[in-house]
């Protein structure tokens, strides 16, 4: 049946009216489902999380109207979590940015102008005008990007090509510096390659589950729906949960453990201990596919180098160091972790440790670990990572079905582009570094550059690059698809003179007017989500593509078309040196447009019909801007990097096979997806006869390191006396730039409130629900007490959300990273708290 | 326009209009405007959440004072006077959790400011505080039964995993995740509404309802054998006892360990 557009908005008012009411209206409410026959529903991945859930859009007269979890979708099985139910409402907060607005006195640009509407013609010549202004006159060090783990693999490919080859700068960093990076460093330094060896299977096969610092219950909303229906549907399941206090996990933890910060290090070494001493080491495997080494120690906390704690470290400079050693010599190291000593240092009673100890030396007991920010954002989170495989590495529980360690990641496409695509400061695609020669000769080679082009060193990573936007030496700064001036820590003193720096042009690309935005130069208004033709990867190597559905609003576009529009501005002369471009004279004269995107594989599929299987007909605002199919030509020449490339097993499937799928778990190859990585029959590479090969190190074997504990960079004394941890709640996604502005999400979680132990507040003349100051050495918050709800804290403990705008949490979190990964601790720095 | 839809239109219609003549006469004759909150024209609801300590609807009408000053009292702005043609008696207080819930503050100053004592003085812990009962009022929307993970009304309650705990479940139909149903504990849900005022809904599933209106009663001739065996620590008749059961002698394969 055909619903006229006004009897169908006449259906819904007498629904609305009816609602008000109080009355249900069987008839009105038929009559507004009747005009779902005319919306057409198109998949997407969820804007959100990295579980990567996939959702029916429903699109009607340019706008999306509804969306639904895919019933057919293997992850979530037409299930969403309380963000994605509202996916439809995220690109409709009133104050979508539509325009460019540029900081302007008197008609020109001044640092401090106001905001005022520009053309992009503006605004692009004016920031094309400063980055060439800066390479000029400092070279192509002073120029840089900070990315995201949200944008589109498209776009992450398009910024390293315009970054790391146009540019040639590797001062491109993504926001997953501050959420993956340890993850990232733990994979290299162990098994020679990114990425988890396991997929989500693994929840359906599993004995048991440790949760090191991961609140999967809020975080990870759906795949804690599945692990609990493992744990209910298999009585003799196990779930362990750890953390510096009890979260929404604990409500499902057989074994729920509270630790003191900074200890989990600890523990993880008890464990290694409990396994040798209890002669559950799986020799075989250990024998066959394990080398042993021992990293260097004392290695600062990546800090500032005038820093005391810098100064003082011996290995601050040679933080990723290590030395050869034997099985004999890790077990004498791990000895020192005994029982007694671990309870002493841990805070945790006895008998949990060794329940724990003993869930891993099961050998009849399969084991998922599973980790987040608990582990990566920490100041050996690096170290945490290495330590959690050695554990299964001894027990040889790996790479197979219901056992593995697992990297659950936070956004969307931490994994598809911020790692896959190589955005990091020191990473080209598919697992390929800038400090390897043949990585980048290979790298130039796919691009058509002339051998030199990309630079040897890495460049400066998310917290170097506040640093040097403070210090003067990065001067114009592009900022994509994150609010890191609400996420990076230290704002008073690191984020916030930097962007303020006169020295520097800040361009900020948003949906929405975030603080980062408010404190740029220029704002560049940007198309979201299904505005734009994308694709992510979540944390299981699933990648999953989605067709542009609706046009963003006013002159809003995507980061891809500026990032491309911004290329046509450079030529070659403008940012390359004569050596360079002689080497390809036919570059010259040519912008960067040219050869970065025009290069004859990029734009290798002309402008064509996107219709799907039902006949829709679907726009592409970059295709017809550009006149070539630019998704497509970018992904394609992307993918060459996986089939051709140094590093075996990121093979991806072509563009046109992830259109028609529900995503696919790289390496694709054959036609099939691969669902363990390593093990022999699961995973191709792996040679006949040879069980496993960890084939990321050239002899095939992982390496089990030998690391001890160390303290965090700063800890409470007599007066900033408590420990906070900042982190998120499930209502809101990271800095609620969307989530905020759904108004049910907003009055379900308005205010970021500071959960705190009742003796804690009582012993400061607190009640809850009074506001109060939460104040470090570098800035202080006001938020009210919780002494109740979600989140039960220790004594000495006190967690702050930062989702809200109104109370900045991250800045007061030190500047401290661990020095290998250079992710920073969100986890621990000192507090103290008084009545407002 | 179906028959039925335009009757429940033209009615409502009516209804406004007969009430906004009765504001307008109310007002200009008595000239008392406070009290007549908009919000109360289009209530949905009949239900009046009285502030904590006020007990029984029937005792507390007949000490309420109507002097307005736990109103006055409430840091939140939470409660308000009930005004001239509301379905309940005038000038007495009231919340509506879905505009403004109960923050449970712990030095209760509405009930301090009681003068009558119609706010029992001898409530001095807010979590004993009985404004009414919160209940998980439709299945059928409720996100949590169909499978989402919302949760948000359980996250919301002051006395979360007391007052509001989540019954997980297996899903028949996705086959691999859970159903987190959400249960009220009649024995510490205060009925402060700050489920109702947090559920995500159009129109929220969970609502406060008072609590002789939402309690159900278990007959007096049965218990629980479960609930009376964990009381007990044990069976109610320990000396039972079990014959073993005669098996085939074959060795069968171990089962996994079962947990308790």
């Amino acid at each position: 049946m055909k619903l006229s557009r006004r009897k169908f908005i006449k259906a819904n008012a007498i629904a609305a009216t009816a609602v008000a009411a109080g009355i249900s209206l069987p008839e009105a409410a038929a009559l507004a489902q009747e005009g779902d026959q005319n919306i057409r529903w198109d998949k997407a991945p969820c804007r959100f999380c990295g579980t990567g859930c996939s959702v029916l859009v429903g699109t009607k007269d340019g706008r999306v109207v509804a969306t639904q979890g895919d019933p057919d979708a293997p992850v979530n099985r037409g299930l969403n979590c309380i963000k994605g139910y509202f996916l439809s409402k995220i690109m409709y907060g009133k104050d979508r940015l539509k325009t460019p607005l540029l900081r302007k006195k008197n008609g020109k640009y001044d640092k401090e102008g106001d905001f005022t509407a520009v053309s992009w013609d503006e605004a692009l010549d004016t920031m094309a005008t400063k980055f060439k202004e800066a390479i000029k006159t400092k070279g192509p060090t002073s120029v840089g990007m900070f990315g995201s783990g949200q944008w589109t693999v498209f776009e992450g490919y398009a910024a390293s090509k315009l970054m790391k080859a146009g540019l040639r700068t590797n001062n491109l960093d993504p926001n997953a510096r501050h959420c993956m990076a340890s993850a990232v460093a733990g994979f290299m330094r162990t098994f020679g390659s990114d990425e988890p060896m396991g997929c989500y299977d693994d929840l359906e096969h599993a004995d048991g589950f440790v949760l090191w610092g991961s609140n999967m219950a809020e975080m990870h909303p759906i795949l804690w729906s599945r692990l609990t229906d493992r744990r209910l549907t298999a009585p003799h399941v196990k779930v362990a949960v750890l953390s510096t206090f009890e979260n929404r996990n604990f409500e499902l933890a057989d074994l729920g453990i509270v630790f003191k910060p900074q200890t989990d290090l600890v523990i993880l070494n008890y464990i290694a201990n409990y396994i040798i001493e209890n002669k559950a080491v799986n020799t075989d495997f250990v024998g066959k596919h394990v080398n042993f080494k021992k990293g260097n120690t004392d290695i600062g906390y990546g800090l500032r180098p005038e820093d005391e704690r810098e100064k003082n470290a011996v290995n601050a400079s040679k933080a990723g160091g290590s030395v050869d050693i034997t099985f004999d010599e890790y077990k004498q190291f791990v000895a020192e972790y005994t029982l007694d000593k671990t309870h002493e240092m841990t805070g945790v009673p006895k008998e949990q440790l060794l329940e724990l100890a003993k869930m891993y030396a099961d050998p009849k007991r399969k084991i998922v670990s599973y980790w987040t920010m608990g582990f990566n954002q920490h100041t050996r989170g690096t170290w945490a990572n290495n330590l959690v495989y050695n554990i299964h590495l001894l027990t040889g529980k790996i790479s197979e079905p219901g056992n593995g360690p697992f990297s659950l990641t936070g956004q969307p496409s931490a994994c598809g582009t911020a790692r896959e695509v190589g955005t990091f400061a020191h990473r080209l695609p598919a697992d390929l570094v800038v400090m390897n020669e043949a990585h980048r000769d290979f790298a130039e080679q796919v691009w058509k550059l002339p051998k030199g082009t990309i630079v040897d060193k890495p460049g400066f990573h998310a917290v170097l690059q506040n640093r040097m936007l403070k210090d003067g030496k990065l001067n114009a700064y592009w900022v994509m698809c994150n609010n890191n001036v609400q996420a990076a820590a230290n704002l008073n003193e690191e984020t916030l003179p930097g962007y303020r720096n006169p020295e520097n042009f800040i361009v900020v690309s948003d949906p929405y007017p975030t603080v980062t935005a408010l404190a740029a130069d220029l704002i560049l208004p940007t198309a979201m989500w299904t505005e734009k033709e994308g694709a992510y990867g979540n944390a299981e190597r699933r990648s999953q593509f989605w067709r542009q559905q609706v046009d963003a609003p006013g002159e809003a576009k995507s980061d891809l078309w500026q990032m491309m529009e911004f290329a046509k501005r450079l030529k070659v002369e403008d940012v390359w040196p004569a050596e360079l471009i002689a080497q390809k004279p036919e570059y010259r004269g040519k912008t960067l447009y040219d050869i970065l995107y025009t290069n004859g594989q990029v734009n290798k599929y002309p402008k064509q019909k996107i219709v799907d299987g039902a006949g829709y007909e679907y726009k592409n605002s970059e295709m017809e801007h550009f006149g070539f199919y630019v998704h497509k030509g970018l992904y394609e020449e992307y993918r060459i990097f996986g089939l051709k490339g140094p590093k075996k097993g990121h093979e991806l499937g072509t563009f046109d096979d992830y259109h028609r799928s529900r995503g696919l778990r790289w390496p694709v190859i054959d036609g099939k997806e691969t669902l363990w990585r390593y093990r022999e029959g699961y995973d191709p590479h792996v040679a006949k006869g040879s069980e496993v090969q960890f084939y990321g190190n050239k002899d095939n074997k992982a390496n089990i390191f030998a690391l001890p504990y160390e303290p965090p960079a700063e800890s409470p004394d007599i007066e900033y006396n408590l420990w906070l941890c900042t982190g998120r709640v499930l209502e809101h996604w990271h800095s609620g730039s969307m989530t905020q502005r759904v108004p049910e999400l907003y009055r379900a979680v308005p205010n970021a409130v500071l959960f705190m132990h009742p003796d804690d507040a009582a012993e400061r003349g607190l009640r809850r629900g009074m506001p109060v100051k939460i104040a470090s050495r570098r800035g202080e918050v006001t938020a009210s007490v919780e002494t109740r709800g979600r989140n039960k804290m220790p004594r000495g403990m006190v967690f702050l959300p930062w989702f809200d705008a109104r109370r900045l949490a991250n800045k007061l979190i030190l500047d401290a990273t661990c020095p290998i990964s250079k992710e920073t601790d969100y986890k621990k720095c000192a507090v103290k708290v008084e009545r407002a | 326009m179906s028959d039925k839809a335009k009757s429940i239109k033209e009615t409502s219609r009516r209804q406004f209009l007969a009430d906004g003549a009765k504001a307008a006469c109310g007002a200009a004759l008595l000239g008392v405007a406070a009290g007549f909150g908009a919000s109360q024209v289009g209530a949905s609801s009949q239900v009046f959440v009285r502030p904590p300590g006020a007990g029984l609807d029937s005792d507390f009408l007949a000490s309420c004072l109507r002097c307005g000053q736990c109103v006055r009292a409430c840091p939140h702005d939470a409660l308000n006077v009930a005004g001239l043609f509301s379905r309940t008696a005038t000038g007495t207080p009231y919340f509506q959790p879905r505009q403004v819930a109960c923050e449970m503050c712990e030095d209760l100053p509405c009930v301090k400011a009681c003068p009558s004592g119609a706010l029992d003085p001898e409530l001095t812990d807010v979590t004993k505080a009985r404004m009414g009962l919160a209940v998980l009022i439709d299945q059928e929307t409720c996100l949590n039964y169909l499978g989402l993970r919302c949760g948000v009304c359980y996250r919301s309650c002051p006395q979360i995993d007391k007052a509001l705990t989540l019954d997980a479940q297996h899903n028949q139909r996705s086959g691999k995740h859970t159903l987190f149903l959400p249960k009220v504990h009649s024995e510490h849900c205060t009925g402060c509404g700050k489920c109702e005022h947090s559920c995500v809904l159009e129109v929220p599933a969970i609502k406060v309802l008072p609590r002789d209106l939402a309690k159900g009663e278990l007959g007096h001739h049965y218990r629980l054998g479960w609930e009376e065996k964990a009381k007990k620590g044990e069976s109610l008749i320990p000396e039972a006892f079990d014959m073993p059961d005669r098996m085939p002698e074959v060795i069968l394969p171990t089962l996994p360990e079962v947990k308790p």
